[in-house]
């Protein structure tokens, strides 16, 4: 298997591009200036760059070839068209601070992609300015510490968090100068509402919840929350991550929701880029719009326009967000359209639950009844094995492996999200393939111990990665 | 079944103390040292510092979890086992016979609000 | 039906039946039905891919393409053809984060090559796989050095981009860390100005370089004075000017920060870019985001994991140095690509071609009469001057004719009037620049 990084196919003298000739004239810069220290970069031609990627593509797996079962990703089908539509000049050359009245067309994507999102979440309008969800739960803790602020009340520094939150929840309250609080779950996985209300006091500014929970199981005392913590005061945020089990049918904003956020990367179809670029737009109710990160996009008569206001929490980005991504979430709303939309959480949460139903026997299912887009098994029935081992086995029968070790509620933890564009042969196939794996777990452990094995590299070394950290090339020269 | 020594205090947050002549030796205990896994890095204050009982004086980092070390005395730091810090899978292998800081203990008293083995062993139940 | 959905009613048949409920709405059972919306949603119908590529055809011809003089943050550059026919491939776009590392090597490779290209641009020690934007990145290393200095303030250059400034401010109210502006004199970061602000609750100075106005600053002492202080100097530069210009290892910066938009990226209407950090052996720990390094696996292959992942925040939870969960992945194997096969005498060429093209463009605006030179300014690629002409409809003019005119400072500070910031990159060729100076003596 090809093992080069491109500082190791690079040749002094050669080049890979061209430039037009310089017809200006030849300015100086004064050598005080000037960069001293020498400049190793690669010298490669055109065709070795290419031929390098290729080959470096070669040991990746992406969702359009193989099942993808992340628990929390929604590793859904990326339809080409979106790409299509953002391989445009007219979209792509197009300078941030022109003229509005030059740049009618991108501002009617961000307006009509909030309009689309308010009416399926029940909230009212949408900021595309957060780059990705994790900077979305930034903005959305931010809105509701300034919306307390502005009444006045400045005891407010507290912000519930389940459990069984998701990492970046109680991270992002942190970087918002606010402190986490958590509330427990009860046996059957949801918010413990008993224990919920001594919490709720007058220093308690919200709750973050996301719904179905981690567990892939919903809150079914949402309304019942929902009405605490506001007759406390607080607000309520909701973690879109999940929202794929909820499309179409359910809306955060009428579970009493003020503040949201939503990973286009996950629920909209655009593609993970290997970690990014993402999209994490914030919605809010009409109340709290005005607090929405700077610039907004209005719309006056027929005109778009970029509002700048005081009232806002200010600027998170340099410029709008990633537009690109926003386009192609946009183009995927107009394919799915009003009639296919309410059918999205109703496929993934029967693929998910079809999943529970076939794996139950050889994987522990710790909370029983239905699930919705997402099942959580706790490792092996007959633990002869780990979750981790189970995992690597997978990437030898060609699988990339559900989430594992979340969530942290339990030891062997293994999270499974099949989405709606899955099809039942390919269900039936990964049920087959983890039904071998299991009873290879009971016939020969070792095989799952020492998996993978048909990898291009196999189990890695990470407490050597940790210790002595070789982060560039000229670390390992 | 965690080793847990008889002629030391524990801290709930799974430090160790060994008192010698008015100075307390610090680190971490075999339970801790479990759970993180294989330690890769390991920071703590430095020599001048001051430490407070419940207060933390650096942090201990393995491959799949970080967590912060609380002193389970006050006082000043007078020694730090650099050997420990350049060689922290030692902390894996022997917790108790790797100490990280020596402190000068400004208040002798605090032991008395520390855990002895039974309750820290009870602590780990 | 639907292309996207592949459920037959005998699949939905069979997979109920197994589940051993009646119909897909008893899925929801447990879900109180009074939440339920049986809204009919104002949305369009469903649009067929020829109506899709007909509906954004209209849309984008809503958009209006310029020859462009404007920087200010985001500038025309070149975007090598190879770019796009690789990062296109499902390989790298419809992949995951590399948590599972054994199938996802790809992925993993080219973020050490990004690291190892941040590094050695910057002159720093290591560099984390990317960070949003510029301007996130440079709210990171704030962080980073609040939390390194266990003070509360940072300095900050007036001749830093004010929207990177913007987004410092609501980043430091939320955490209660006080921001002080440092004066500019004629678009230089005022030493006298930062020599009186610097006391020991600083935790770092933030400069850009070339700055916002475009000059190339010297910075001279600041290195002693910051560190004399005890406080990160932390830099935001443009890294397609370093292959050029003096690094920020070599000002004495602590942290090297900013927006790769310039290495190959176009202006996508502000987004997708992707930012960088890259700092010294010292502050590796703190640095946020993911960083890729290099092991061994159970063979003694060589092989690349994201490492470092314990400071991450789905670790450390609310002890985390920051809450980034992803990095602009795609972006940085855009931009290491870009640096690839622009290469080592590439990068300089490029670079001294959009040095050219700025001063040519400043001598050739001078020469028509309307423009006066502001102060001893020296530049890289953007240049202030001030218009002895109504700047509003001279830029009005040019557009008219096709042509995005420079930055008019007054939007960025009242204070500015009549100032205007013109830039000119390595797209733009002598005739464009020519017919603009042209337009503008005639206006």
């Amino acid at each position: 298997m090809y093992d080069k990084l491109i500082f190791e196919i690079s040749k002094p003298g050669r080049i890979g591009y061209s430039l037009p000739k310089e017809k200006v004239g030849n300015y100086e810069i004064d050598s005080k200036l000037t960069r001293k220290a020498s400049l190793d970069m690669p010298e490669v031609t055109e065709f070795d760059v290419v031929r390098h990627y290729t080959n470096v593509s070669q040991k990746n797996y992406g969702v359009d070839q193989g099942f993808y079962p992340l628990g929390s990703c929604t590793m859904k089908y990326n339809p080409k068209i979106n790409d299509e539509v953002v391989n445009n000049s007219k979209f792509t050359n197009i300078h941030p601070l022109q003229n509005v009245a030059s740049t009618q067309g991108s501002l009617e994507v961000y307006y009509e992609t909030s309009r689309m999102l308010a009416e399926l979440t029940g909230l009212h309008e949408f900021s595309f300015n957060p780059y990705a969800g994790a900077q979305g739960e930034a903005v959305g803790i931010m809105i509701m510490k300034q919306y307390h602020i502005n009444r006045g009340d400045l005891k407010r520094t507290k912000v519930i968090v389940p459990d069984s939150a998701h990492g970046t929840n109680p991270a992002t309250v942190s970087v918002c100068g606010m402190e986490v609080i958590q509330v427990d779950s009860t046996e059957d996985g949801i918010v413990d509402v008993e224990k919920l209300k001594p919490l709720l006091n007058d220093e308690v500014a919200g709750i973050m919840l996301t719904n179905p929970n981690t567990l892939g199981i919903f809150e079914r005392d949402i309304c019942k929350i929902s009405e605490m913590v506001h007759e406390a005061g607080g607000l309520l945020y909701y973690d879109g991550a999940n929202l794929n089990a909820l499309l179409g049918l359910y809306r955060p904003g009428d579970m009493g929701f003020d503040i949201m956020h939503i990973n286009l990367h996950k629920t909209f179809s655009t593609p993970h880029g290997g970690g990014g670029p993402g999209s994490g737009p914030v919605g809010v109710t009409k109340e709290l719009a005005h607090l929405l990160p700077n610039p907004r996009v209005l719309k006056e008569g027929n005109m778009y326009h970029l509002s700048y206001s005081n009232d806002s929490i200010g600027s998170i980005s340099g410029f709008y967000g990633n537009f690109l991504v926003v386009l192609r979430a946009y183009t995927y709303l107009l394919t799915l359209g009003k009639e296919n939309v309410k059918n999205v959480a109703n496929f993934a949460v029967l693929n998910a639950n079809y999943i529970k139903e076939s794996l139950k026997d050889d994987y522990i299912l710790p909370i029983k009844g239905l699930c919705k887009h997402e099942v959580v098994f706790d490792g092996l029935v007959n633990k002869n094995a780990t979750t981790l081992d189970v995992a690597k086995r997978l990437l030898d029968y060609g699988y990339h492996p559900p989430t594992i070790y979340f969530p942290l509620i339990f030891h062997q933890s293994m999270m499974i999200e099949p989405t709606e564009v899955e099809s039942k042969e390919t269900l039936d196939d990964f049920i087959d393939v983890m039904k071998k794996i299991a009873k290879e777990a009971e016939e020969n452990p070792e095989i799952l111990k020492e998996a993978p094995h048909h990898t291009v590299v196999r189990r890695l070394d990470e407490v050597k990665a940790a210790k002595s950290p070789k982060v560039k090339y000229k670390d390992i020269l | 079944m965690s080793k847990i020594l008889e002629n030391l205090k524990y801290a709930a947050s799974h430090e160790w103390v060994r008192v010698e002549d008015g100075f307390a030796y610090i680190g971490i205990t075999d339970y801790a040292q479990d759970s993180l896994g294989s330690i890769v890095y390991i920071e703590v204050g430095e020599v001048g510092d001051e430490v407070a009982q419940g207060e933390e004086f650096g942090a201990v980092e393995s491959v799949k979890a970080a967590s912060d070390l609380l002193s389970p005395v006050s006082g000043e730091i007078v020694e730090v086992n650099e050997n420990v810090l350049d060689n922290t899978e030692d902390v894996n292998g022997d917790p108790y016979g790797s100490w990280l800081i020596k402190v000068k203990m400004s208040d002798e008293s605090e032991l008395d609000n520390l855990l002895d083995p039974k309750q820290y062993e009870e602590s780990l139940d | 039906m639907f292309k996207y959905f592949p459920h037959t009613n005998k699949d939905i048949e069979e997979m109920l039946s197994k589940i051993g409920v009646a119909s897909l709405e008893e899925l929801f059972a447990e879900i109180p039905a009074h939440i339920k919306t049986n809204k009919d949603f104002d949305l369009p119908s469903a649009k067929s891919e020829q109506e899709i590529r007909k509906h954004m055809q209209d849309l984008s011809n809503r958009n209006e393409e310029y020859t462009s003089f404007l920087g200010a943050g985001s500038y025309d550059v070149y975007t090598p053809s190879i770019i796009g026919a690789l990062t296109s491939r499902q390989e790298f776009l419809t992949s995951y984060t590399p948590y599972q590392p054994e199938i996802s090597q790809g992925t993993l490779t080219y973020i050490f090559e990004f690291q190892s290209m941040i590094c050695e641009l910057t002159g720093m020690d290591v560099s984390n796989a990317s960070v949003y934007d510029g301007a996130t990145a440079t709210a990171e290393a704030m962080f980073m050095a609040i939390a390194a200095t266990k003070r509360n303030k940072v300095l900050v250059s007036s001749a830093v981009n004010p929207r990177v400034i913007a987004v410092l401010r609501t980043y430091a109210k939320y955490r209660d860390i006080e921001i002080e502006l440092i004066e500019t004199e004629s678009f230089y970061t005022s030493k006298t100005d930062l020599v009186n602000k610097l006391n020991h609750e600083v935790a770092a100075v933030i400069v850009q370089n070339p700055n916002f106005f475009g000059t190339i600053e010297e910075f001279s002492e600041f290195e002693e004075l910051i560190h004399n202080n005890k406080s990160l100097y932390i830099m935001n530069v443009d890294p397609s000017t370093l292959s050029v210009l003096k690094t920020p290892r070599e000002y004495g910066a602590d942290i090297a920060c900013g927006d790769g938009q310039t290495l190959g990226i176009p202006y996508n209407f502000g987004g997708p870019y992707v930012g960088f950090m890259a700092t010294t052996e010292k502050y590796l720990r703190r640095m946020p985001g993911r960083i890729c390094g290099m092991t061994n696996d159970v063979d003694g292959k060589r092989g690349f994991v994201l490492t470092l992942q314990a400071r991450e925040q789905h670790i450390r939870r609310e002890k985390a140095n920051s809450n980034i969960c992803s990095n602009q992945s795609l972006m940085a194997l855009h931009t290491v690509i870009y640096m690839a096969v622009m290469g080592k005498q590439g990068l300089i060429d490029v670079a001294k071609m959009a040095y050219n093209n700025a001063h040519y463009l400043e001598e050739k605006l001078l020469a028509t009469k309307k423009f006066e030179k502001v102060d001893k300014q020296v530049f890289f690629k953007e240049f202030v001057l001030k218009s002895k002409v109504d700047l509003e409809k001279l830029n009005e003019y040019l557009l008219e004719k096709g042509f995005l005119s420079g930055l008019d400072l007054k939007q960025v500070d009242p204070k500015f009037k009549d100032l205007v910031m013109f830039c000119a990159t390595e797209v733009r060729t002598k005739n464009e620049i020519d017919e603009f100076v042209r337009l503008v003596e005639v206006f």
